[in-house]
């Protein structure tokens, strides 16, 4: 029998915005997926974003729903958890909103470790906004606002979440629709900040500039560039160039903020 | 039993005050001078397992409080005029999103990091006007430690009664200076929360006019799911771009203030039923303004003072009937003429009125004010 989703879109809300080819919808839906499996309550479940194409999903789910300001997400979730620990808190947004102007936010939340899952929908580009380039364009790309090819170096999502002490991080593809929801029902199930990176694309803003004839030649590319993490531990550094290792990359068990908060409490409560 | 009596700092202050209303949830980032705020919070929340968090700068912290009243918290940030200037988009949403919270800004000097010590009133513009768009506004500008307690409960009061950001704005003066204070016994001040919802999750709209223009505000995790957004809404929480629907919103947003500014306005009339001069102060600057009129008085000089308490919304039509009836006004303020300015617009050119800007970081004291009197009359 085919997936029930309905029962975890908003009546009336659909269709979303999203444009023909683009990834975000398949993450959706794998999230859905992931939220059915691990059976959180749609009450007691608040899912939370910035501002940008991917951050519209949360309009269409039932759930307890905060659409924010431009990379303000992970600031205003860390809020709603910390005084209401009890609500399952799911971040959603895409990569210039978590790692421009949400990047304090973002590597602060990783350095507190504070039990929510961050989704980010890396299609390396600002879709919303008409296709400037963002920290994860690659360098030499073509954006509205590189029209002679990006300078900036980009950033790899993944390592900035590990290194700002992230305590689970995962990476998947838009093309690998099956593996989202696995990663995020282990990053949701993993105690302390887990991020979960998709890696999409935007037809419209990035793949016309950037030469990609088609949506499927976009989404091949996807499939190319993957190489499972087991996969690449028996690959030389000459066959990984150009690759993106997916799967759970990191892992650790590390204390979580709202329960070292709670010692806080305790220790306060006895003067 | 006699009441509880203490010697405190007015930063402190406020904090008990925050404490005495129910406030249970305080994110900040530190900024002179309103840190004795944060590190009073620090210690007293989590003895009443409340939540205080140090984020990682202005925005988050103000991003912080807004998604912890979303789960129904009363909460507090504190800051000072560059952390005002960088929290201003998120009290536009906080704003449109109608989600009560309370700012306590302890006026420093200023543009940008100005005299991070000295004293300053000259955020009283940035309280009204700092985030972009329309929108209402209330801000407090207590004159003494005791005051500042008392009006930190009326805040958390007035945001929980009209779902909307509200400012306590002390001058760096009275958030530094060290009082007497009187402790309300619980139950002595009013304490106001926020409305839940009556009718059933499958019928809540978080912007259900049915119910006036403060709609019912339910929490996150209570068993009701609703969306908050920062873009242009219509009742339900969704956006909409719908001409009728957003001009209607956007009026409903200012009428919460300008429909009730008698509940809201709060002043203060001293000698001003004879006085032929009256000053026109707030903050620290109005306990100078005091000693200059009595120090008058005594000279047979009919002078008063006006003491705005509530600065947005601004005291319009109590200072209309004051131009209309005295001969000059003086407005002595730590700014260059931010009060004066809408003291003008009120009077409308019935009666002069003269200012004293200071922003040097000292007080307007009490014997520049006197002089302004006597050169006037």
């Amino acid at each position: 029998m085919a997936f029930e989703y309905d029962k975890y879109i908003r009546g009336g809300k659909l269709p979303h915005i999203w444009c023909p080819g683009c990834g975000h919808g398949i993450v959706m839906k794998g999230l859905i997926r992931a939220i059915d499996t691990l059976g959180l309550e749609k009450n007691n479940t608040a899912i939370v974003s910035g501002i940008g194409c991917a951050s519209r999903l949360p309009g269409y789910m039932d759930f307890c729903t905060l659409h924010t300001a431009h990379g303000r997400a992970a600031a205003f979730a860390t809020g709603v958890k910390m005084a209401k620990p009890e609500m399952n808190v799911i971040l959603i947004g895409g990569d210039g909103d978590g790692t421009a102007i949400g990047g304090n936010h973002f590597i602060h939340a990783c350095r507190r470790n504070i039990d929510m899952t961050y989704i980010i929908m890396n299609n390396n580009i600002y879709g919303m906004t008409g296709g400037q380039f963002s920290p994860c364009t690659p360098t030499g790309a073509k954006a509205s606002t590189t029209p002679y090819g990006n300078p900036d170096p980009a950033f790899d999502i993944a390592k900035l979440a590990i290194g700002a002490g992230a305590t689970f991080v995962a990476r998947g593809t838009a093309y690998h629709a099956n593996q989202i929801d696995k990663l995020i029902v282990e990053a949701v199930q993993h105690k302390g900040f887990s991020v979960v990176e998709i890696l999409d694309d935007c037809p419209t803003t990035y793949g016309r500039r950037n030469k990609f004839k088609s949506v499927i030649e976009m989404m091949n590319r996807l499939k190319d560039i993957a190489v499972p993490v087991k996969a690449a531990e028996k690959m030389t550094p000459e066959q990984l160039q150009g690759k993106v290792l997916t799967g759970v990359l990191y892992k650790e068990e590390k204390p979580e903020y709202i329960s070292e908060y709670a010692k806080v409490i305790e220790r306060a409560s006895k003067g | 039993m006699a009441k509880k009596v203490a010697f405190l700092q007015g930063n402190e202050a406020a904090a008990q005050g925050a404490l005495y209303a129910g406030c249970n949830f305080f994110a900040g980032y530190p900024i002179t001078p309103s840190t004795e705020v944060a590190e009073v919070l620090s210690a007293e929340l989590p003895k009443r397992s409340g939540k205080f968090i140090q984020m990682e700068d202005e925005i988050g912290a103000m991003a912080a409080v807004i998604g912890a009243s979303l789960t129904g918290a009363k909460v507090l940030t504190a800051t000072s005029g560059p952390g005002l200037s960088l929290k201003q988009e998120l009290i536009g949403y906080a704003c449109i999103a109608e989600v009560p919270v309370v700012i306590i800004n302890v006026m420093r000097g200023g543009p940008s990091t100005g005299m991070p010590t000295g004293p300053s009133q000259s955020d009283v513009m940035a309280a009204r006007w700092g985030t972009h768009g329309d929108h209402a506004a209330i801000c407090l500008v207590p004159a003494s430690v005791q005051e500042l307690f008392e009006e930190t409960v009326r805040a958390f009061n007035l945001a929980e009664k009209y779902r909307m950001p509200v400012f306590v704005m002390p001058d760096e003066i009275v958030g530094h200076m060290r009082e007497r204070i009187v402790f309300p016994e619980p139950g002595e001040l009013e304490v106001i929360s926020r409305t839940a919802p009556s009718v059933p999750p499958e019928e809540y709209k978080p912007y259900d006019t049915r119910f006036g223009d403060v709609p019912p505000l339910a929490s996150f995790g209570s068993g009701y799911r609703f969306h908050v957004t920062g873009l242009n809404k219509a009742e339900d929480g969704f956006p909409t771009t719908k001409a009728a629907l957003v001009q209607a919103e956007e009026e409903r947003q200012l009428r919460k203030v300008t429909a009730n500014i008698d509940d809201i306005v709060t002043f203060e009339e001293y000698l001003l039923d004879d006085a032929e001069v009256a000053v026109v102060a707030f903050g620290s600057t109005s306990r100078s303004a005091r000693f200059a009129v009595n120090e008058l008085r005594k000279e047979g000089v009919k002078a008063g003072l006006f003491r705005i308490r509530t600065f947005w919304p601004f005291p319009d039509k109590q200072i209309a009937a004051l131009g209309a009836r005295v001969k000059a006004i003086i407005t002595p303020e730590m700014n260059l003429g931010m009060c004066t300015s809408e003291v003008k617009r009120c009077v409308e050119g019935k009666a002069p009125v003269h200012g004293i800007f200071r922003v040097d970081g000292e007080p307007i004291n009490p014997g520049q004010i006197a002089q302004k009197i006597r050169e006037v009359l």
